[in-house]
Parts: structure tokens; C-alpha cells; sequence
């Protein structure tokens, strides 16, 4: 058996000035979870460990915390993948306070979730006798994303949420999904304007910590990309993030090649005078530096080719 | 043999960014690496052409893949996004052969091209590690940069998420900091190394965008950084050209893994094109 350095948080907010790390020596056996080796190391060497766990079975999301760094589900984590010169770092999940040790305050996350109205709105003036079906191929738009178990991972680990605690975070992104592409509910559009708004489903980076940490198959990134092609289809334009999804395509639709000079202000509007203005300094420094995008754009060679494929498929979508 | 490639250039550095494709080209020649720019090659559609149209992204994409087959050569990429983008969409393809056939007949149908899922799809810093090798280009170097201290910034792309990237352990990878091993600087280890610079969202939310910038530059800073080092010509604009209005204490030099290359196979900054930074070479860099 191999040893292993467990190097654990410890904090206890009310009556510790600091955070500080406590090493445990650990000896690994073969097939265990780094749920199994804390419940070991609480059990055999310091019972005052503090982390939150239940079922141990990946389905109530209780356990997720950080490893060297990243967030995981403890439960479905093999302990022998996280060693790392003989030492395992433990740390409580991202982007939330810590109340004691491992077990952080998911008030936040649970707010955020709440914001997006995460119950189904079905159309009540024509309620059926029954009940409300879906056909197979209704369900598997939303069979992925209903396998979120809530454990947080992604909402630590989130760049976007590091800076804006407004932001809406994966998770509640992708509870909006959820309800956006069930057939039953009948407030798409709503949510679709709702979600479209500052801190919501445009001000993902594209960072993909949340699908990376993702324990299941929501993977959060996918949703929000999906949330956003619905709101493209469904002519939710009216803001910087749709304006550019618009002024790309019609850039690169029409040379090939995305004309640095356009996108800017057709993505923050062209009757925008703050947002216009907001872009001088920028422009003006790289006009200074001789950086600045040509002025002339031009366009790929053979970009008949490109402008076929835009034009033929226009229309189509997923 | 000698190495040959496709280069893919990217939007970027065919417009606010030229100084990458420069230092690429001039880096790529004095080591003897053959390259045949892609001029016909459309725009990888950075994740965004997607959002609106994800046939559409993935035909473009498919046809510039058939593009370097035809050539018989592999692809360099010299942005990580593009890289990433095109990663992406040749694993959506591989795994979904009825999906492929469609997105190659409607290929075949508006240009004629077929693309057959042979070609690889390389960014420059992979190019450097395994098919040029670091022996080979630290037997190049005629000015080892042994006075800078260097904090590589991967890319959110060149990792994450985790199935699209080539790097050998994407959530602690070190391909970068052996390059800059490799030309004589040294690497600093940073917390914000692996963070996302906040570009993609500029335009909807600058301030979220430039705090990520700014916390990232700062982190490098306070870990003893004389420049941060990009693989990807996005981070360098957020970083970079927007690093007056996050703070213009910072003043952090950005530098293409290019230019840090070129600087220690005794290529001149002009010729690099690094006046053209809005940050200037500063302190070690300027020095060199």
C-alpha cells in the first residue's frame, strides 16, 4: 500500500482568525473513492473534519469539493488519480464562503437558481384530462441536462461568477434550459428576454470549467450554448451578445473572415453613443500603435465557396 | 525531414493582431519549418458562427479541413480558439459518422471539397514540443533569455474541455513553461495561469472581462512575472491592448510564445513587431 499526504482546510470562521492546512498520512488502498479515504481518515485519525456527504452514489451532490485545485464530486472520484507526489489537496468548493472546513454556505447558489424560475409553467387554460405528455424526441432535448444532481461543482469553479457574483452561474443556465426546451412549459419567450438580460446566459466566457467539473452529462456549457441558438431562433436580438452572434455571421458570411472594424460597434449597437464611445479608446490606442485592423477588409480567396455554404444553409438550424 | 504545414492563420492575426503572424513566419523560417499559408481558408467561426448555425460552423470548418488534406499537410494553428474551434468540430465529426456524411454532402453539393477525417490539427506550441522537439530548439537558441522571468497563460481552448485538448494533463499542464525552459527563461508558476482571460465577453460585459484580464495580469505580476507569455492572440488583445483601462500601474508586457521564441533565436523586437504592443517592452524584456 501506498502512503499518501492528505493536506486538508481546516477553518472554522468563528473562532479561527485564519484558514491553515492539516496534513493527514493516508494509506491507500486499491479502489477507493476520495469519499471512502475522508470517511476513513474522520473515522480513524480526526473526527473533527467537517465536509458534507450522504448517499455516496453520485446522486444527491452532496460531497463535491476541490481537489488539487479543481472541483469534484468526492463520491465519484478515485483517490489514486488525485495523487500527486505522494500528496492529495483538499479544499472547500470555489465562488462560496466557507462556514467550517470543507463545508461551504450554498446560499448563493441556491439564490441564483431561484432567479430563473425553476418550475415547469405549463398552459393552464387547456389543462388535459390527464396528463402532459411528451413524445421520445421532445424528452432527449432535456434528457441530458435533467441529470444535474446540483452539487455545485460548476458554480465553483466558474471564471465568470470569480467576478460577478451576479452572474447567473452553469447550473442555474442550465435549469433554464431545462425549462426552455421542455414541450410542456409556456413561457420560452419570457425566460428566453429574462435570461438574455446583464448577467445572464451572454456573459458566459466560454471558459468550460463547468463541463469540465461537470460530474454528470448536463455540461453546462453545451446548455448555454444551446440557450442561445434558441434565443437566436426565437429573435431574442436585442442586446450586445445576440447583436454579435448577428454581426459575425454576417462578416464571415459575406468575406470569409470576421472584419474587426464592424463587429465592435454592430455588436454593442449602431445608435449606442455610450457603447460607440466606450470603444474610442481601445481603437484609438491600437490606431496609435499602427495595430489597428485593415481598413480595407478583404476576403478570403475563393470566398464564393464560403458564401455558398452560408447562403444554401441559411435557414437551416438544429 | 523536414517539417511542412498548412498554417491556418486565423482572423486576428490577418487583423489587430499581425505582429503574431510575423513573429510566426519569421520564427518558422529560421528554424526551417516550411509553411503554406491557408488564403483560402475561411474564419473557424470561434465558437460564435455556432450559436447561430452550427451546420453552417461545421461545413466551413469541414472544408478547411479538406483544404489542408488536399495540400497533404497538417494544420498549424497559431490561435488557441481557432485550435480549439476546430478540435471541437473534428471530434463532433469523428463521433457522429451520419452526421459527417451530411456535412459532406452538403459540401460536396456548394464547393466540391470532401473532407476524410485524416488530417491533424496542431497548434504552434504542440508543433514546437513534438514534432520540432525542444532539443532541437534549444540547440537554435543564440541568445538564451536567462534574465526573464516568464508566466505562461495557456488559453481556456488549450485545455478545457478536457476531450478537445492535446495537452498531456490539461487541469496541471507544463508544455508551455518547457518551451520557455527551452529558450532560457524561467517559468513562473502563477495561480491565474490556467484562467480565462474574459475576451469572449468584451462586448456584452467589459467590466467582467477586464477584471478577469486584470486579476490574471496581477497574479503574474505578484508571483514575480516580467511578462506574460500567449498562445492565443485573444488573451493577447484583452491583456494587452485593453491593459490601460484595467490599470495602467500594471504595466505588464504581453508577448506571443513567437515572439519569446524569436527573441532567443537573436531575432530583433522590430522585426517581431513587438512596438507594435500597447504595452512596451519593459525592464528584462526591453533589455534583451
Amino acid at each position: 500500500m501506498d502512503s499518501v499526504t492528505f493536506r486538508i482546510f481546516r477553518f472554522d470562521p468563528e473562532t479561527e482568525d485564519s484558514p491553515r492546512y492539516q496534513d493527514y498520512e493516508y494509506e491507500l488502498e486499491p479502489g477507493v473513492t476520495l469519499l471512502n479515504s475522508l470517511n476513513t481518515i474522520r473515522s480513524k485519525q480526526d473526527a473533527t473534519i467537517a465536509y458534507r456527504m450522504s448517499c455516496g452514489s453520485a446522486i444527491c451532490g452532496s460531497c463535491a469539493m476541490r481537489a488539487n485545485g479543481h472541483a469534484v464530486l468526492a463520491c465519484k472520484t478515485q483517490t489514486s488519480e488525485l495523487v500527486k507526489d505522494g500528496v492529495i489537496q483538499i479544499d472547500p468548493l470555489g465562488n462560496m464562503k466557507v462556514i467550517h472546513d470543507l463545508v461551504v454556505d450554498l446560499e448563493p447558489f441556491w439564490g441564483s437558481l431561484r432567479k430563473v424560475k425553476p418550475y415547469l409553467q405549463p398552459d393552464t387554460t387547456n389543462n388535459p384530462e390527464l396528463e402532459r405528455e411528451q413524445t421520445q424526441e421532445q424528452f432527449l432535448l432535456i434528457d441530458d441536462v435533467t441529470t444535474c444532481i446540483l452539487c455545485g461543482a460548476c458554480f465553483s469553479d466558474c471564471n465568470a461568477l470569480e467576478v460577478d457574483e451576479n452572474f447567473l452561474g452553469p447550473a442555474t443556465l442550465a435549469k433554464a434550459h431545462r425549462f426552455i426546451y421542455d414541450s410542456r412549459d409556456s413561457k420560452t419567450e419570457e425566460r428566453l428576454e429574462d435570461i438574455s438580460e446583464l448577467h445572464g446566459v451572454w456573459d458566459c466566457t466560454h471558459c468550460a470549467e463547468c463541463s469540465t467539473r461537470c460530474p454528470t452529462e448536463t455540461k453546462p456549457l453545451a446548455r448555454i450554448e444551446e440557450i442561445r441558438e434558441a434565443a437566436m431562433k426565437a429573435g431574442v436580438h436585442g442586446n450586445n451578445g445576440a447583436r454579435h452572434v448577428l454581426g459575425f455571421r454576417e462578416t464571415v458570411g459575406k468575406s470569409g473572415r470576421l472584419n474587426e472594424n464592424y463587429l465592435p460597434p454592430r455588436s454593442v449597437g449602431f445608435f449606442n453613443i455610450p457603447g460607440l464611445l466606450g470603444l474610442l479608446p481601445v481603437g484609438i490606442r491600437m490606431l496609435m500603435r499602427g495595430k489597428n485592423p485593415p481598413l480595407i477588409h478583404h476576403s478570403i480567396d475563393k470566398v464564393d465557396e464560403v458564401k455558398k455554404i452560408f447562403s444554401r444553409f441559411e435557414e437551416y438550424r438544429k | 525531414m523536414s517539417l511542412k504545414y498548412a498554417l491556418f492563420t486565423g482572423c486576428v492575426a490577418k487583423g489587430a493582431g499581425r505582429e503574431l503572424l510575423t513573429s510566426t513566419n519569421i520564427v518558422c523560417d529560421k528554424l526551417g519549418i516550411e509553411l503554406v499559408e491557408m488564403t483560402d481558408a475561411a474564419c473557424c467561426g470561434a465558437g460564435v458562427v455556432s450559436e447561430d448555425n452550427a451546420m453552417i460552423a461545421d461545413i466551413v470548418n469541414a472544408r478547411t479541413f479538406a483544404l489542408a488534406e488536399e495540400a497533404g499537410l497538417d494544420i498549424m494553428n497559431i490561435c488557441i480558439t481557432c485550435q480549439g474551434v476546430h478540435r471541437k468540430c473534428q471530434v463532433k465529426l469523428a463521433r457522429d459518422p451520419k452526421y459527417m456524411a451530411r456535412v459532406n454532402e452538403a459540401l460536396r453539393e456548394t464547393t466540391g471539397h470532401e473532407y476524410k477525417g485524416t488530417v491533424k490539427i496542431k497548434h504552434f506550441g504542440n508543433i514546437m514540443l513534438n514534432d520540432y522537439g525542444l532539443d532541437k530548439l534549444k540547440e537554435a537558441v543564440v541568445k538564451p533569455l536567462d534574465t526573464i522571468k516568464a508566466g505562461a497563460f495557456y488559453g481556456c481552448y488549450a485545455m478545457r474541455p478536457h476531450e478537445y485538448s492535446d495537452l498531456a494533463e490539461p487541469d496541471d499542464p507544463d508544455e508551455m513553461e518547457r518551451i520557455i525552459e527551452a529558450v532560457g527563461a524561467t517559468p513562473v508558476d502563477y495561480s491565474a495561469r490556467l484562467k480565462c482571460c474574459g475576451f469572449p465577453i468584451i462586448m456584452m460585459n467589459k467590466k467582467n472581462s477586464l477584471t478577469l484580464s486584470g486579476n490574471a495580469i496581477s497574479s503574474a505580476k505578484d508571483a514575480g512575472s516580467d511578462c506574460v507569455i500567449t498562445q492565443c492572440p485573444l488573451c493577447h488583445l484583452n491583456m494587452d491592448a485593453y491593459q490601460p483601462e484595467i490599470d495602467s500601474s500594471l504595466n505588464m508586457p504581453i508577448i506571443h510564445i513567437q515572439q519569446l521564441i524569436g527573441l532567443a533565436l537573436g531575432i530583433s523586437q522590430d522585426e517581431l513587431k513587438m512596438n507594435t504592443h500597447i504595452i512596451r517592452p519593459t525592464g528584462a524584456i526591453a533589455a534583451v
